[in-house]
């Protein structure tokens, strides 16, 4: 088929420009690590405290290393369970010094629910039977909301918590 | 050179011909499926406002209306009846005028349509009725009521016979027309539906093989990542069967009403074949955040969705091509100077074009959706919704409207009038300036985080949340402009159905141009390039389909309540 010389050029450079960003995006992914969360660990929807982080007294902060915090998540619908206080009440903000290596995981014991730590990159959709999990680095103080960015429902827009970052 | 001309050949039987419009019987069936669309659209919108009215904060729905039942229909019937209903109606017309329509093929068609139309009753009476509230994408575990599966299975059941009746007629005409190269239109119509038969048996494989069963009790739990994954396999290649219809009236209808013609008929046809193979196996991209799928093989789909970029690209060159000769072939020089021979006050130039640009940034935005990780930054935010008003609601839907300014007239033997076309242009800018508004607030709010899919909510007074309902009160307006968008062009409709001055509307079909090589025949193996979409698709889903099963959790049993259904 012949084309236009225009248009091989166009073709040449819209295609050039497709494969190079597809270049980098490799290299993110398979070089430096950076996929997005794809979390194999299943786990019975019906019975999610069976898994050790789910249980009731592993919900919410837990600090493993010197500057290094695994957070556990349940999401039902609509709340997301961070675990209790000294005094019982549900915990509905979690504090994290900057700069701490953070991992969350995350699962649902009912629907699909989302997962965004607003104004972060943290974002993972939680699915019924799946774990999800994603690791960063809180670098930046400040107060996140985390919500629900998945349709779960009609109390949807009612699925919050919160994450407060702090300078030590 | 025999073949080259052929493409355009229906449109060259002369004056006599190109003048007669449609027959009677088929313009009453394309109208009926008008009709559908045009109803669709004024219902759809009114919940569009709403929903940008109460996400201001200022305004509640009465009646305990649910915010998420107005968002269910404002979904199911935009997204899925109103594009539908149009795509095969403007479809039956296209192959009506270039390859014929038999009495039994009518007969079919007309079953489709009452199959599809049941199908959208039975389905909107059960989101009326509140027992269907999990919009238009019914992920499960949330659990409707079983006749909305139902509904919605017999609306792509209905359209399945349209694909036959459609692909009946245009492989009965290459059967009578051995060796020549089939219409444009008419092959376009023909790869639309094939990539619509192979991406639905996806949704309708989770519909009635889990959805329906789990829904009626036949089976207790659901497996909700094969569900989730046959529904994406679905969910692209439908956005590219609402686009291809406006690139077909790109490149054949387009050039006709500019005095122009078509650049290239076998770019056009390449772009169309590129389309049915890059498609289909690209749905791990509205996946990419789920757990379960192995990141490899949601890398492999990122690579076919760029390739499906590529067609897209063909088809700018091609647009800017056709409107660079015409222009030049109207005496008009320099650089840009071309651009002053096209007809700016002619409606059914206007808006389509209006809908071309709005895909610049719109298909930059779906290159961002689909960039691996990139994606984490948007996923799910109001950004995306902002995206899809742009290519669906923009692009797709001005060039609908584009159409329809001579189609409705050329099926209720009217002519578009002066009123008509100044109206039309009006709205055009009205659609562009809500829609500005609107869709950046949404993309600017979706980069700050907000989420889409969610009604008013401060989020307990988060400082976050406070920043995104500035851009909802931008929303409210463009969303309310847009609506009067919508009015106006319900009003056009109405009156270019009953009220336009009787007489012969044009019905523009291209032809290629003179200078344009002849259509290489290897377009027209069939076999060939339904052998390669299926090899792509087995090659993009088969290792990570079995994996998700191999590995699959316990199942899900249904959920009523969070949907206020009980």
């Amino acid at each position: 088929m012949h084309l236009h010389r225009y248009e091989k050029i166009w073709i040449i450079f819209g295609t050039g420009a497709l494969l190079a960003f597809l270049i980098i995006l490799g290299i993110g992914a398979f070089y430096q690590g950076s996929q997005p969360p794809s979390c194999m660990v299943t786990i019975d929807p019906q019975n999610v405290q069976a898994h050790e982080a789910f249980k009731e007294e592993n919900l919410g902060l837990n600090q493993v290393g010197e500057n290094e915090y695994v957070v556990n998540i349940l999401a039902s619908a609509f709340n997301y369970d961070l675990g209790k206080d000294e005094n019982g009440a549900p915990v509905k903000t979690i504090r994290i010094p900057a700069g701490a290596k953070v991992t969350f995981q995350a699962t649902t014991s009912d629907v699909i629910h989302g997962f965004e730590l607003a104004g972060t990159n943290v974002n993972m959709m939680l699915e019924p039977g799946y774990i999800s999990e994603y690791e960063t680095t809180m670098d930046n103080p400040g107060t996140y909301t985390l919500i629900c960015n998945e349709y779960c429902g009609t109390g949807h827009h009612l699925m919050y918590a919160t994450v407060e970052v702090y300078e030590e | 050179m025999m073949n080259h001309s052929t493409a355009s050949k229906p449109a060259d039987q002369g004056l006599l011909a190109r003048k007669a419009g449609l027959p009677a019987k088929d313009a009453k069936l394309s109208m009926a499926h008008m009709y559908v669309a045009f109803i669709s659209l004024l219902i759809g919108g009114l919940m569009g406002l709403l929903q940008v009215l109460v996400r201001t904060g200022k305004m509640t729905l009465p009646f305990g209306i649910d915010y998420y039942q107005v968002l269910t229909v404002h979904g199911v019937i935009l997204a899925l009846v109103l594009t539908t209903f149009f795509i095969i109606g403007f479809q039956y017309a296209l192959m009506s005028k270039t390859v014929g329509m038999s009495d039994g093929e009518r007969k079919w068609a007309w079953i489709s349509f009452y199959v599809m139309l049941i199908g959208t009753v039975v389905t909107a009476v059960m989101i009326l009725l509140g027992k269907a509230n999990v919009l238009y994408t019914f992920y499960a575990p949330l659990q409707a009521h079983p006749l909305f599966y139902i509904g919605l299975a017999l609306v792509v059941v209905g359209s399945w016979i349209a694909v036959f009746v459609n692909l009946h007629q245009f492989f009965k005409w290459k059967k009578q027309h051995r060796g020549e190269v089939s219409p444009l239109l008419a092959f376009m119509v023909a790869i639309n539906m094939i990539i619509w038969f192979i991406s639905t048996l996806g949704v309708a494989a989770t519909v009635v093989i889990q959805l329906i069963p789990w829904s009626l009790g036949l089976v207790d739990e659901i497996n909700v990542l094969v569900s989730r994954t046959l529904f994406w396999y679905f969910g692209h290649p439908l956005v590219y069967f609402w686009l291809l219809p406006a690139y077909m009236a790109w490149y054949a209808i387009i050039p006709k009403i500019i005095g122009g013609k078509i650049f290239s008929d076998s770019l056009a046809r390449l772009a169309f074949i590129m389309f049915l193979l890059f498609s289909i196996p690209v749905g791990f991209h509205h996946q990419l955040l789920e757990p379960g799928i192995d990141p490899f093989w949601k890398y492999i789909q990122v690579v076919l969705t760029f390739a499906v970029a590529i067609p897209s690209l063909l088809t700018a060159f091609s647009m800017f091509a056709t409107f660079e000769s015409a222009g030049r072939a109207k005496g008009y020089t320099g650089l840009f100077g071309f651009m002053r021979g096209l007809p700016w006050k002619d409606v059914r130039f206007f808006a389509p074009f209006v809908g071309m640009l709005a895909f610049v940034p719109a298909g930059a935005g779906g290159l961002i959706n689909a960039s691996h990780q990139l994606n984490q930054v948007v996923h799910n935010t109001i950004w995306v919704t902002g995206h899809f008003h742009l290519t669906l609601a923009t692009t797709v839907i001005l060039t609908f409207f584009g159409i329809s300014y001579w189609l409705i007239p050329v099926l209720t033997g009217r002519k578009l009038n002066a009123h008509i076309n100044r109206l039309g242009i009006i709205q055009t800018i009205v659609w562009s300036i809500g829609m500005f508004i609107m869709s950046g607030a949404m993309h600017i709010a979706g980069l700050l985080g907000a989420p889409r899919r969610s009604s008013y909510s401060e989020y307990g007074g988060s400082e976050q949340a406070m920043e995104w309902i500035g851009y909802q009160y931008a929303q409210a307006i463009g969303g309310s402009i847009l609506f009067i968008g919508i009015l106006l062009m319900v009003y056009i409709f109405v009156y270019m159905t009953f009220f336009a001055p009787k007489g012969q509307e044009e019905f523009p079909m291209a032809e290629t141009a003179e200078d344009a090589l002849p259509t290489p025949m290897v377009f027209e193996n069939w076999k060939l390039w339904i052998g390669l979409a299926v090899a792509l698709i087995l090659f993009a889903y088969t290792i990570p389909f079995i994996d998700i099963i191999q590995n699959s959790p316990p199942g899900s049993p249904p959920f009523k309540w969070p949907i206020g259904y009980n």
